[in-house]
């Protein structure tokens, strides 16, 4: 027999994947921003051309990009829970998700653009 | 305790507004807040937050706040600081205004207060810091951390 789904398409995905994919990019954005704190401590940038070279180290430069593509989707996460809980009617909620997603697609490419200038 | 269900009391009754009702529990609210001395808020104003709620509160406001306007905001510093020479000095001029200084400074609180919180969040998730004590005293610690590192910042900032 088959079960009835009552599924609807502005609710989370079923499962694990979202709660669990906000924590492991939570850890990983922290874990991030302490080696970065760390980093800049001891490797003392100063000015422009302090920055633009410790910016341009090719570990840190994907490190950075994989913190921010985290960042992206525990955002997603995050604010898919908020519009869930406030926002109810499914035409409303479903062009503020779309927004959202885009907005932050645009992000990780401009962030793409700026470390890969 | 033991807890009895009453199907259907509130067709007879009119009280309590739901079926699924428990015995013990509505016993003890008539007993310690009498239905007509209970005070009924639904101004969100009059209503006294416990402290856990307060902080897992703020901890969701900052987290939309983070990512708007506080994404698109880091970028564009991001993108002034790695731009050019002349982009950076833009930067510097910005940022040394108090005003904006003081924005930072109120972003730093949110970022930490976000990150604290979600450490919380995460020691919740595993049970540890259940019991209502402890979650209290995590929402202080948490809230008091926030304020110690986000002074921190601000003498650093300075």
């Amino acid at each position: 027999m088959v079960k009835p789904v009552n599924r609807i398409i502005t609710g989370a995905h079923y499962g694990l994947r979202d709660w669990l994919m906000q924590r492991i990019t939570a850890v990983m954005m922290a874990v991030y921003t302490g080696s970065l704190i760390v980093l800049v401590a001891v490797y003392r940038p100063e000015g422009y051309e302090g920055f633009k070279s410790l910016f341009s180290i090719q570990w840190v430069k994907i490190a950075s990009l994989l913190c921010f593509a985290g960042l992206c989707w525990h955002a997603w996460v995050g604010v898919r829970n908020v519009l869930m809980d406030y926002v109810h009617p499914m035409f409303i909620r479903l062009t503020l998700q779309v927004m959202c997603i885009v907005a932050l697609l645009g992000y990780l490419i401009w962030f793409l653009d700026i470390l890969w200038d | 305790m033991e807890r009895i269900k009453l199907e259907n009391l509130s067709s007879c009754w009119g009280y309590p507004p739901t079926d699924k009702f428990i015995w013990s529990d509505w016993l003890f609210m008539e007993t310690q807040y009498p239905a007509r001395r209970r005070p009924k808020y639904l101004n969100l104003f009059k209503i006294r937050e416990p402290l856990p709620a307060i902080v897992s509160i703020l901890h969701r406001i900052s987290g939309v706040l983070l990512f708007f306007p506080g994404i698109p905001l880091f970028l564009y510093g991001l993108q002034m600081m790695l731009e050019s020479p002349e982009s950076f000095a833009r930067l510097q001029s910005i940022l040394i205004h108090p005003l904006s200084k003081l924005l930072l400074l109120f972003a730093t609180w949110f970022f930490l207060h976000h990150l604290l919180t979600g450490i919380r969040h995460l020691g919740l998730d595993m049970h540890y810091g259940l019991q209502l004590q402890h979650a209290r005293l995590s929402s202080k610690l948490v809230l008091i951390f926030g304020a110690i590192l986000t002074v921190l910042a601000g003498i650093w900032l300075w």
